[in-house]
């Protein structure tokens, strides 16, 4: 009769596969602050020393939903933020009111997706910046690979924003790369007001694919001044946790 | 105007074409100049300065037009005043086509550079010299051997004497140097000194009088003969990393840290392979540098090999040692003046910066590229805290209108002087663009036409065509009313942009904008434009 395995065998066999499989929750997780996101994410929010993937869904050419996403995300971490593009058209003022202050981003317009990835890089292994979002059209997994170590290894967080010129390129968003999560945020029509007015932006943000984690879909405001994301008034008071619940019980 | 000190009295050195149609002129008091002029705008000289822009503008020369180029001063011996700049050109006319088309091509030159500049091109430095500051408009030529007739109708004054002597001359009835040249030289030299004949000799060629040039001072640099010429991309490291250190020793003698580095490889066929690193701020730490290079190496085209290697810092800057922030007291902040210099050597200095805000409605204008490490560090790195110091960074261009006093919308931007006087953590940087207006986070190089049907004159549109794709307004906020500013140019005296914010039915945020404001043609087409998308 096989002997039961004691739990200090169980811990360390699970911190070595941990080790093999470049387990980012060594450098901490930062947490969106809405339950319901949290519990489906490992270690109860996104991984810092990791790469994460964010597209924008639907018809927004733009990405402007996703790029305030990932602005949201850099500006709830301390530090200066790179941010690679191969076009320049982020609007300042635009992310400053997602949190992210004009001061902290050191913009780096390189030429082409080949010298985006090799800015982040650059930017990951030296582990000065608290945050690297880079703009690519295609990950490849090699690329996304040597972008999640870097990440690792500085305890940076990496953000690719997949962002195509060309709808032919987006099916490079179904491909696998190695990172720890991937994103789809989508701009919704806007809180209603009782007035005529555009109210706060709401956003369908998809959980694609988590590594160790489940799927998650989920209808959240959008960010508000510091970076942080807001479960809709009419949903926050139990309706949202019920839902996050069925889809858990399905997927 | 300029004012200066002569003696007891103040005078005024220098009057600008505005102060000399006023009837003033250099040399009479402040107090008449001010009797004449009441309203009139006094700076004191400062002498020193002039001195030592007139030396690097003739370093400048120097690599421009000839090697031998030296401040020129009036007056005499150790007492002048640098007022000029004396290049000698022998054999290097032809060099510029010419000895017009030099003269021509630096005036023009200095004209570019906003200096207005009179020329004078003659046998002697003395000729010159007086042509130059009596004759030139803008520039004379005077042909071999014509020195005396040219030189003769001008004052003594031309001639560099001391002011006393240039008196005496005058009350002997001496008042042009033609009546000097004629004279017997002992009772010239007997009366007026050696001064007056040496300048005189001086100006007709028949003494000597050699220009002693301005020399840069010699860029630290550090060299290294190959016994055998390499080629492998491994050794040339190497021997970068051995120059590097070289280079920070000689760096750290003279107090001073590259700014930009250039590594010549001289090959063993006599071609020169050339790598050029710059740097974001003053380094003299050795695997920095030669971590810029390395990643360079691989341009380097070896052919048969280098047989020698010269590393030369070609900018170098002060660099003095700094306290480290202690630990305990505050956790420093990261230095990302290795990693900038990085990503501007592979992918280009002007395309690695930061945004900041400037004082503007008009939203494309309201933002612009700073050096990535302007400021202090703490404005980079701590979030939420006033770039105070950096309203006074040198390093920044001035703001363009920082200080017009009209306001057209709320929400303008506060003064830089304004921001660092309450200082602390009162005003965060975002605070310089209007908070309470939302802006998108995509703007649109430049705003492009759209086909709308919209109500006059301040409703949204009800429907829009953006390329080719078809949008149905759901919701919608506005106007945001921008006004041209007038104040820049005349065209925008009336232009008017009334901005929506609108929402399709598929949730997608837009911001648009009609150029006028719905009524007067006078304030724009009435087109509207798509400038930019919200989240």
């Amino acid at each position: 009769m096989p002997r039961p395995a004691s739990p200090a065998v169980l811990a360390a066999l699970r911190a070595r596969i941990a080790r093999l499989e470049g387990d980012a929750r060594a450098a901490g997780v930062l947490p969106f602050g809405i339950p319901a996101l949290d519990r489906h994410l490992p270690g109860g929010g996104l991984a810092r020393g990791a790469l994460h993937e964010v597209a924008g869904g639907g018809g927004d050419t733009a990405g402007a939903a996703a790029a305030l996403f990932a602005a949201g995300i850099a500006a709830r971490i301390s530090g200066p933020v790179l941010w690679c593009v191969t076009r320049a058209d982020l609007f300042a003022p635009g992310l400053a009111q997602a949190g992210l202050a004009a001061a902290r981003v050191i913009h780096v317009e390189a030429g082409d997706n080949r010298a985006v990835l090799a800015c982040m890089e650059e930017g990951l292994h030296h582990g000065g910046p608290g945050a690297v979002v880079g703009e690519v059209a295609r990950l490849p997994m090699v690329a996304s690979r040597r972008l999640h170590l870097a990440a690792r290894e500085g305890g940076t967080l990496c953000i690719a924003l997949r962002r195509w010129h060309r709808q032919a390129e987006a099916h490079d968003f179904g491909r696998p790369t190695a990172a720890m999560t991937r994103w789809r945020v989508t701009a919704l029509p806007s809180a209603p007001l009782p007035v005529p007015g555009v109210g706060r932006a709401r956003w369908r943000v998809e959980l694609v694919r988590a590594r160790a984690g489940e799927c998650l879909d989920l209808e959240l405001e959008a960010c508000d001044g510091t970076g942080h994301l807001a479960l809709p008034a009419a949903v926050a008071d139990g309706a949202a946790a019920a839902a996050g619940g069925q889809r858990r019980a399905a997927g | 105007m300029l004012a200066g000190r002569e003696g007891g009295r103040r005078v005024v050195t220098a009057a600008d074409g505005a102060a000399r149609a006023l009837g003033l002129r250099a040399g009479m008091t402040v107090a008449r100049a001010q009797a004449l002029v009441p309203e009139l705008a006094i700076r004191p000289a400062a002498p020193a300065a002039d001195r030592a822009g007139l030396e690097r503008l003739a370093l400048r020369l120097s690599q421009r037009i000839a090697p031998v180029a030296a401040v020129d001063e009036t007056g005499d011996g150790a007492g002048g005043e640098a007022d000029g700049i004396v290049i000698d050109v022998t054999g290097a006319a032809h060099l510029h086509g010419g000895e017009e088309a030099l003269l021509a091509g630096l005036v023009g030159w200095l004209a570019g550079s906003g200096i207005t500049a009179r020329a004078a091109l003659a046998d002697t430095r003395g000729a010159a010299h007086a042509l130059a500051r009596f004759r030139a408009d803008p520039a004379i030529i005077v042909p071999p051997g014509e020195i005396v007739a040219h030189l003769a109708p001008l004052p003594p004054a031309a001639l560099r004497l001391p002011p006393g002597t240039i008196a005496d001359l005058q009350a002997l009835g001496l008042g042009r140097i033609g009546d000097l040249v004629g004279q017997p030289r002992a009772p010239l030299a007997r009366r007026f000194g050696p001064a007056l004949c040496l300048r005189l000799d001086q100006a007709l060629g028949l003494a000597a009088e050699p220009v002693a040039p301005v020399r840069s001072a010699e860029p630290v640099a550090a060299r290294r003969l190959l016994a055998e010429p390499v080629a492998a991309p491994g050794t040339i490291a190497r021997h970068v990393d051995g120059l590097a250190a070289a280079l920070c020793e000689g760096l750290e003698a003279r107090g001073l840290g590259a700014r930009r580095l250039e590594l010549l490889c001289h090959r063993t066929d006599g071609q020169v392979q050339t790598v050029r690193a710059g740097l974001a701020r003053p380094s003299r730490e050795a695997a920095h540098l030669a971590r810029l290079l390395r990643a360079r190496i691989e341009r380097i085209d070896p052919g048969f090999g280098i047989d020698s290697m010269v590393l030369t810092a070609s900018l170098a800057e002060p660099l003095e040692a700094r306290q480290a922030v202690h630990a305990l007291v505050e956790a420093q902040a990261p230095d990302l003046a290795g990693l900038v210099d990085t990503l501007a050597n592979r992918v280009g200095p002007d395309r690695v910066y930061r945004l900041a805000a400037v004082a503007s409605d008009v939203p494309e204008r309201s933002v612009r590229r700073i050096a990535p490490l302007a400021g202090d560090n703490d404005a980079v790195e701590r979030e939420g805290r006033t770039p105070g110091g950096a309203g006074a960074d040198p390093h920044r261009p001035a703001r363009p209108d920082a200080g017009d006093p009209l306001a057209p919308v709320p929400g303008r931007a506060p003064l830089p002087g304004a921001a660092a006087r309450r200082g602390g953590a009162a005003v965060p940087a975002p605070a310089t663009w209007p908070g309470h207006w939302p802006r998108p986070a995509r703007l649109l190089p430049r705003p492009e036409p759209i086909e709308t049907m919209a109500l006059l004159p301040d409703h949204p549109p009800v429907w829009f065509i953006w390329r080719g794709r078809r949008h149905t307004v759901a919701r919608a906020d506005g106007p945001e009313r921008i006004f041209g500013e007038w104040w820049k140019r005349d065209a925008e005296l009336a232009a008017v942009r009334d901005y929506f914010r609108i929402e399709d039915g598929t949730g997608a945020r837009f911001w648009v904008f009609r150029a006028g404001d719905g009524e007067d043609a006078a304030t724009g087409p009435q087109c509207w434009f798509l400038h930019g998308f919200f989240g």
